[in-house]
Order: structure tokens, then C-alpha cells, then sequence
């Protein structure tokens, strides 16, 4: 192409690699990036804007819809959010399966971000692997709470329900069987000459920029921070188990990808460890306000049948005040900032989305790349558009 | 460093700036005022004892639908530091078409949080590089997020004509 003469490209928002509708327009000086401008906001449902006009039960459902790939992590932040406004602590039965929940749907969304990814860079067998896998941890998620996608488990005070015998077995079939896929997708990438050519040494972030760019999870590991939400600021009992921050260090594409593989083999550990010392006892927490009272106890007395109207038709009141409260999505730092001022719902909600703040450094990495391999940087920071864009 | 240490080598540094602060379930908001807000930051970003170094996001509170006193608007910044991983909200109480300055200088994470601040909620960044819309579409009136704009939207029982697409 002539001196000067740059080209521009929309990519997206119905390209493959760009995982929803993301649009990037490039400015290509043949085929290397001159300039990045991510567009996001095709998905925006305002769920921010619902949720102040809905109770606090009834918001977890909004909640699921953000990074539909792990849709119990989402529940879990929230959750976690107003009993710390409220000021109350989930049982310790609760709180382990909580963790069992989440890393599943951890686990899930990092199978489908394998299989993608690959898909994105040429290697298709791993898109059919990753899938196949998924199914097994929805089978899961669908015996304790009779959904897939979303199953909107938890609730706030403890969980909808109690778990099964057949979720504890499937659970450890689960744990059993999947280092056996794993090392399988190793074995597909890990030391694949093309995988590696395609992924070493691009998108390269150092981690005084990853830092400053606002980078959380995986992406920030990659670079060689520590920062785990799980280590660094333990909730929900993570303090009980025994697994290890994976890290990077140069921060390249192939880097984000071992610190992700290798995230998967601690969260398998830490679901092991769970589910072997699950303990007994109540999965809602002991509070008139929040928790229904049993349908035994409604039949009989009639202040525990207003009680649970009640409870069915406000939900839990908050006290006045603001919190913000976090957990270690599979994306980074989801966070969720609620201000109360004593009604049934939210002020004002505020989600913290990890995917969002990774896609604004995208017109910092991009410049200086081959288009080819935006498409590997791109499928490396992991988004989810209905988180990006709520 | 515990909340109190926080807060005291803060108060050590800008006496004045420092206009309240509380305890929001574990974690210390200070709320600091506008004319030394730029220097508080920059200081809570290189002080080597602090060290927020980490900008996790920026929020905006619309008051006017609460019994409070003015100003209208509080935005909310959320920090977290990567050496001993504390946590900090800061405070900044905004007036109305009041200009709020940019933090995009400290941290390059403030861009597109700043937009959305003003996309949602119609506060101004000065001294932004790129302050446009981000979640809702260029020509869109208004700010959804602020308690006067109507949950269904503002379009929402209007009726229109289906042939020439137009509002009546």
C-alpha cells in the first residue's frame, strides 16, 4: 500500500472471534494495526437500572445474565454484597457449596474460553472437547438446581436449596474424570509448534501497564501480578483450602493462556477439597428477615405465615449504607457496589465488569500487530459482551 | 496497613482535604473535598507506603431521589493497592453541571470508567482525552442512570406512525 495510505476495517460486531458483538474499528497500514477503537454497547440492557427497581431476591436473576459463561460466580458476588450489607454470614454448609458452585461455573467458562480461543486461531477439535466437558459440569449445576445456563442457585441468606447425593456423585466423577480432558488439551497446545507461533510473544503487557490499564484475574496473572481476590482478600472459607495463584511472567498471549489451563487443575483441587469436607448443617442462614421460614412451621403458626409473605413478597430490607464487595470472576474483579437506604431494593447498583475495563486497553495493545493476531489478543483477555455491556 | 493507618497517613499529608470518612462494611471511604482532589489522588497513586496503584473503577450516586443535602451527585472511586492488596474508596460530592477532573493521567484505567460516569450519568470529566458515550448510542438524550429518567424510557407510550416510522 502507498506511503501513508492507511485502510479502515470494522471488525465485528457479527465476527466470530469477537464472542457477541463487539465492533473494533482498525486502521491498517497494510497489515499491521495503526489504530484500535473498540465500540461496545450492542448488549446494554441497563440491568444496573432494573435492578434499582427490583428486590433484593429477585435481582440475582439479573445478575445471572451478566457473564452467562459462569452465571454462579456472578450470583456468588452479589449475594456476597448485600449479606455484607445486611451484616449477616451464610452457614458454613452454604458457604462450601457456594465455592463448589462458583469454580464449576469457573471451570465451565474457562472450557469455553479454550475451545474458542482455539477455534479463533485455527485449532478446531478443542471448540468440540471444551463443549463436551461443559456439558458434564451443566449436567451438574442441573441436578442441584434444575437449570443450565442459569441456574440462579444461591440466594441471598444461603441457597435456594440443599444439595443432593447425586450432585455429590456427579461432582466426583467430575473431579476423577477431568485431568484426564485436561491433559488432553494440553497435548492439543500446549507444546504444538503452530500454538505456540501463533501465540508467543504478541500482545505482550508488562505488569506496571497491566496495572495501570485496570487489568484483574487471569489477564493481570499473565503479567506476573499475584492479585487473586481468593488469596488476597479470602470470603467464603477460600481460606480452608489448599491452591496455588498460577503467574506468568512475560504477559504474552500464550502466558494468559497457561495461567488459564493451569487454573483449571486449582480449581479442580479446591472443588475436591470441598466436596470431601462438606460439612453438615443448614444451608440458610438463621434470620427471621431474610430467611423463609420451613413449610412445616407455615402450616402450623400463622406469625410464620405472614412472616413468609412477606419475605416471598419484599425480600429482605437493607439498613442504610454502602458496600462494595467483591469476587474473582473467570474474567477478573467482579465487583458490585449497593447503597441501601432501607427498602427492599437497591439505591443504586453498581457492577464492577472485568471484560469492560480489559476491552478500553485494547486500543493500547492492538497498535503495532498484524490483524491476525488481534484476533488471538482479543480471544486471550477472555470477554463476555453481557457482562462488557450489562 | 489497617483502615486507621490509612486514613491517618492521608490526614498527615492534607489536613484539609479530608472532609469525612466512614467505615462501609470493613472498608474506609474517605471523602475528600474538590479543590485538592487532583493532588490527593496522584498522592494515594505514588506514596510509597500506600501505593493504590490498582484502579478497580469509578462509579457515580444520584442523591435527588433521597432526603439529602445537596450536592446532587457523589462519585465513588474504588483503588485497591498491589503491594499489601487494602482497599480504598474515595468520595468526591459533585454539584450539578459541576466539571470533575480527570484521573486518566494516574491511571490510564479511568478512560473508559470516566465515559461510562458519563454516559450514565451526564457528569463531565475535564481534561478527558476521549469523553463520548460508550454503553448507549452517540445521539441519545439524556442519562439513564440518573433517577429522573424514566425506567422504560423516555419514548416509551408515544405513539408513532408504523408507515413513515416517525413520532406523532
Amino acid at each position: 500500500m502507498a506511503e501513508g495510505k492507511l485502510m479502515t476495517l470494522n471488525m465485528g460486531p457479527h465476527h466470530p472471534s469477537t464472542h457477541g458483538v463487539l465492533r473494533i474499528v482498525l486502521e491498517l497500514d497494510g497489515e499491521i494495526i495503526v489504530k484500535a477503537t473498540p465500540h461496545v454497547g450492542q448488549l446494554h440492557r441497563g440491568i444496573e437500572k432494573i435492578a434499582e427497581n427490583m428486590n433484593y431476591q429477585q435481582v440475582i436473576t439479573l445478575t445471572d445474565r451478566l457473564d452467562y459463561t459462569a452465571a454462579s460466580l456472578n450470583n456468588f458476588g452479589y449475594c456476597m454484597a448485600v449479606e455484607k450489607l445486611l451484616g449477616i454470614e451464610v452457614p458454613k454448609r452454604a458457604q462450601y457449596i457456594r465455592v463448589i458452585m462458583g469454580e464449576l461455573s469457573r471451570l465451565a467458562a474457562h472450557q469455553i474460553w479454550v475451545g474458542t480461543h482455539a477455534l479463533d486461531i485455527g485449532a478446531m477439535t478443542l471448540v468440540f472437547y471444551g463443549f463436551r466437558d461443559r456439558e458434564m459440569i451443566y449436567d451438574i449445576i442441573e441436578e442441584a438446581s434444575g437449570y443450565r445456563l442459569t441456574p440462579t442457585f444461591l440466594r441471598v441468606g444461603g441457597l435456594a436449596n440443599d444439595i443432593t447425593p447425586d450432585f455429590i456423585k456427579g461432582v466426583r466423577e467430575f473431579v476423577k474424570w477431568f485431568p484426564t480432558a485436561l491433559a488432553g488439551y494440553h497435548t492439543l497446545l500446549t507444546d504444538n509448534i503452530i500454538w505456540r507461533k501463533r501465540t508467543m510473544d504478541i500482545g505482550t503487557v508488562s505488569a506496571e501497564d497491566a496495572v495501570n490499564f485496570g487489568f484483574t484475574g487471569p489477564s493481570l496473572r499473565g503479567s506476573g501480578v499475584p492479585y487473586d481476590i481468593r488469596k488476597a482478600k479470602p470470603h467464603s472459607s477460600y481460606e480452608d483450602f489448599d491452591f496455588q495463584v498460577p503467574v506468568g511472567d512475560k504477559g504474552d498471549v500464550y502466558d494468559r493462556y497457561l495461567v488459564r489451563m493451569e487454573e483449571m487443575t486449582q480449581s479442580l483441587k479446591i472443588i475436591d477439597q470441598a466436596i470431601e469436607n462438606l460439612p453438615e448443617g443448614p444451608v440458610n442462614v438463621d434470620n427471621p428477615w431474610v430467611t423463609n421460614p420451613s413449610l412445616d412451621v407455615v402450616m402450623d403458626d400463622i406469625s410464620a405465615l405472614i412472616r413468609r409473605f412477606k419475605i416471598q413478597s419484599e425480600g429482605p430490607h437493607d439498613p442504610v449504607g454502602e458496600v462494595y464487595q467483591s469476587v474473582e470472576g473467570s474474567k477478573g474483579e467482579l465487583g458490585f457496589y449497593i447503597v441501601g437506604d432501607g427498602n427492599e431494593n437497591p439505591y443504586r447498583m453498581k457492577i464492577r465488569s472485568p471484560a469492560f475495563i480489559l476491552i478500553s486497553a485494547l486500543s493500547k495493545i492492538l497498535p503495532g500487530h498484524m490483524f491476525s493476531d488481534a484476533i488471538a489478543i482479543v480471544g486471550s483477555i477472555d470477554i463476555v459482551l453481557g457482562e462488557v455491556d450489562r | 496497613m489497617e483502615n486507621v493507618k490509612i486514613l491517618e497517613r492521608i490526614k498527615a499529608k492534607f489536613p484539609e482535604a479530608v472532609v469525612a470518612d466512614q467505615d462501609c462494611c470493613g472498608d474506609l471511604q474517605v471523602t475528600v473535598s474538590n479543590d485538592a482532589f487532583i493532588e490527593v489522588m496522584q498522592f494515594l497513586h505514588d506514596d510509597e507506603q500506600l501505593g493504590f496503584d490498582l484502579l478497580i473503577d469509578i462509579l457515580a450516586i444520584d442523591n435527588s431521589a433521597r432526603r439529602r443535602k445537596p450536592p446532587r451527585f457523589e462519585v465513588v472511586y474504588v483503588m485497591i493497592s498491589m503491594d499489601s492488596f487494602d482497599r480504598l474508596l474515595v468520595k468526591l460530592p459533585v454539584v450539578e453541571g459541576e466539571d470533575v477532573p480527570t484521573v486518566t493521567g494516574i491511571w490510564q484505567a479511568a478512560n473508559w470508567a470516566e465515559r461510562e460516569v458519563f454516559d450514565m450519568m451526564g457528569i463531565r470529566f475535564a481534561g478527558h482525552p476521549d469523553l463520548r458515550r460508550v454503553l448507549m448510542w452517540d445521539d441519545f438524550e439524556g442519562y439513564p442512570q440518573r433517577k429522573d429518567f424514566p425506567l422504560e424510557g423516555k419514548d416509551f407510550d408515544e405513539k408513532w406512525d408504523p408507515d413513515t416510522i416517525e413520532v406523532l
